[in-house]
């Protein structure tokens, strides 16, 4: 275990705690500026082609949720110090129990309830793996997505159909009537006002609770941490298990609500996208949630492209747009401004 | 000598029993014969010179990616990224393959496997490249190139290289031409021997030459290579090169030597197996061979197990996955085992996103 001698990236104390850049340094100006480009843009968009920009940012905001959930997952175990690349694989079987249990018991509520169950169950033993038997973290999330895959296939029923509506849009009165953002914010079905809720209270309860506190305390320096009576074992395990339930919920929302149905390897790989949305949006819920908006934009241009004709450039590449975006914000992440990951990321915590 | 094999080898060797008892369970609890279905897999896998020769058909891609990912492990590098790496290669070679006439198959084979191996390095090299400049964390990279490559290769299997004989409107290029075929002795696919030959190379760079040494002391630690004057950042793009060029070079043979032509969405899902067969090789090339052919064997004979048993080919992926858990996780072995903690050498990496 070494002690981060310096901090390298001259960072206030108030970074330190996980608070972002202090009041108005430049990368907030940047992010401010970047804001408000984007604002501008989306109403010009919206005054040219009304219609178009109210898909784009309902697709936008659809591909948002599934990804800052699991980015959520993500970052509250590896604040605690636990890397968690099995987030693909907790979709995956969340996205099949959820589908499964739905349609044989005709209730949607059942499902989502068995979705988060699962993502509890695979939480669970990626902390067992990581955490327990202090497997290399990165081989344990391995585990976890061959495994969902594997079993997910296997036991998959090609003729099961949800046997009901998906989750309908609930219209919040006149909210919904705003022009723009109305219809792609408030005029949505119900899994995405709990993430939305999720995304607010969590980011409140990390970066001011007691719990997020100690759960940076054992993520940064467990070894201090279990001084002042911390447990860091018990904690670990704790967080990263409740955060499976995050992924549950969105491998529920993937099957339930987003889609309506199960597919083979029906993830597609965001489970790996909201790790790179954890990253760019800095490890805090509301910062996750901007930078899901703007990888669920790239999505949701996707899909508009291959539904018109309008630019004729082939679906392959416009499918590629997302991974390549993604490639290029971590690439980006470390050669400009530099983010510093937990000290204590990827070791695992021995009590001696 | 034999001891140090055998201790070795007995976490993974238990593993795959344990993956392979925990299997009968599943099939037990359907309601179909342990025996029938294993007894069958087998057979389908080995039971005769067509099995064997399929077998070693489909173990030839699985030890070239369980190289790829072994050989980056050397230098604590994780490369997911076999999959993107075998299709570009599989792409690249069999563009080769049908789109050059008239040259002897001296030239013509050596060449779509070059290509084919080049475009696999130069896939890996990306990964490489950003992880030494930028620190961008080659787990990420690699997955994210997965996806890349499958879009790339989609598209040149559908638009320019796509076969355009008779009324096919499938994604999928022209057969290759005779002179660009990986030729089969008998049972004995040549591109076999390939990856059995890859694989004593890699053994040989890795164990006996300076190169190798470097690539072992950078994944050993990295602060202190760098110290000793090792450059970090070379050694890390060309480990990802070396392990895109096996797997490209694997994507390659499937292409001249299976396949006889490349067709999207067909070898999906062959990259990733070749993390646990280097896991359970525990990342030493020469064992990949084994640990190959045993994934080989049983993917081989899924196809007789379900016809004469009824249990679902998928059966194949859930042993695997329990198979990978246990190596992952050789606590679970050791204690069911009482197996005392040897030598073990645990497998890590250096975890983090950052540098």
């Amino acid at each position: 275990m070494t002690l981060p001698a310096t901090d390298t990236n001259g960072g206030t104390p108030g970074r330190r705690a996980g608070l972002g850049p202090s009041a108005w340094s430049p990368q907030r100006m940047w992010s401010v500026a970047g804001a408000v480009v984007l604002v501008a843009l989306v109403w010009g968009f919206y005054a040219w082609d009304g219609a178009q920009t109210t898909a784009v940012l309902g697709g936008t905001v659809r591909a948002a949720t599934l990804l800052v959930l699991g980015a959520m997952c993500g970052m509250i175990g590896e604040r605690s110090g636990i890397v968690n690349i099995g987030i693909e694989g907790q979709f995956l079987m969340s996205a099949f129990t959820a589908f499964t249990v739905a349609s044989m018991s005709g209730s949607l509520f059942l499902g989502v309830v068995a979705g988060v169950s699962t993502g509890l169950a695979m939480g669970w033993m990626l902390a067992a793996m990581s955490v327990g038997l202090r497997t290399d973290q990165i081989i344990a999330g391995t585990v976890l997505n061959i495994a969902a895959l594997g079993l997910t296939s296997f036991f998959y029923d090609r003729g099961r159909s949800l046997g009901q509506p998906k989750y309908q849009s609930i219209e919040l009165g006149p909210l919904a009537d705003l022009p723009v953002v109305g219809t792609a914010l408030f005029n949505r079905p119900p899994l995405t006002y709990l993430a939305l809720v999720l995304v607010v209270v969590l980011h409140v309860l990390l970066l001011r609770s007691v719990w997020g506190m100690r759960t940076t305390a054992i993520g940064e320096h467990p070894g201090a941490a279990a001084t002042v009576g911390i447990d860091v074992i018990r904690l670990r395990y704790w967080n990263v298990t409740l955060a499976g339930g995050l992924a549950g919920l969105g491998g529920a929302y993937l099957a339930l609500e987003s889609v309506g149905t199960f597919t083979r390897a029906m993830s597609g790989g965001r489970g790996f996208l909201a790790l790179a949305v954890m990253i760019f949006g800095r490890r805090t819920p509301l910062g996750a949630y901007a930078a899901a908006l703007f990888f669920g934009f790239t999505t949701a241009l996707q899909g508009q492209f291959q539904l018109n004709d309008t630019f004729d450039i082939p679906a392959q590449f416009v499918g590629m747009l997302p991974f390549v975006v993604t490639i290029i914000v971590v690439a980006a992440a470390g050669l400009f401004g530099r983010m510093r990951d937990p000290a204590a990321l990827g070791q695992p915590y021995e009590v001696r | 000598m034999t001891r140090t094999v055998l201790r070795a080898a007995a976490v993974p060797l238990a593993s795959v029993v344990l993956g392979l008892v925990l299997g009968a369970a599943l099939i037990a609890v359907q309601g179909h014969s342990v025996t029938t279905a294993y007894g069958a897999l087998v057979l389908g896998g080995a039971g005769d010179a067509d099995a064997l020769l399929r077998t070693l058909q489909k173990a030839t891609p699985l030890v070239f990616g369980g190289l790829a990912v072994a050989f980056a492990f050397k230098a604590g590098l994780f490369n997911i990224g076999g999959q993107g790496q075998l299709l570009v290669g599989a792409a690249f070679a069999a563009g080769v393959g049908f789109g050059l006439e008239g040259v002897p198959l001296v030239v013509h084979l050596p060449l779509a496997l070059l290509v084919g191996a080049a475009a696999g390095a130069a896939w890996g090299a990306i990964a490489g490249v950003l992880k030494a400049t930028s620190g961008a964390h080659e787990v990420i990279v690699t997955i994210m190139l997965n996806f890349v490559a499958g879009n790339l290769t989609d598209w040149l299997a559908a638009n320019p290289w796509q076969d355009r004989s008779g009324s096919n409107i499938i994604a999928r290029t022209p057969l290759v031409k005779p002179s660009a075929e990986i030729p089969t002795w008998g049972w004995l696919p040549a591109g076999f021997v390939l990856a059995a030959l890859a694989a004593f190379a890699c053994w040989f760079v890795l164990e006996r030459t300076t190169y190798g040494f470097e690539v072992r002391s950078v994944g050993a630690n990295r602060h202190a290579a760098r110290y000793a004057g090792i450059s970090v950042g070379w050694i890390m793009a060309s480990t990802m090169a070396v392990a895109g060029l096996l797997a490209g070079l694997g994507g390659a043979i499937e292409s001249l030597g299976v396949d006889g032509r490349f067709e999207a969405g067909v070898n999906v899902g062959l990259g990733f197996e070749g993390i646990t067969i280097a896991l359970l090789a525990r990342t030493n090339p020469i064992a990949v061979i084994p640990a190959g052919l045993l994934v080989g064997l049983m993917e081989a004979g899924a196809a007789k197990m379900q016809f004469e048993s009824g249990v679902a080919p998928e059966i194949i992926d859930v042993i695997q996955a329990l198979i990978l858990l246990f190596v992952a996780a050789p606590l679970i072995v050791r204690w069911l085992l009482r197996l005392r903690d040897t030598d073990d050498r645990r497998l890590t990496l250096g975890a983090g996103w950052g540098r």
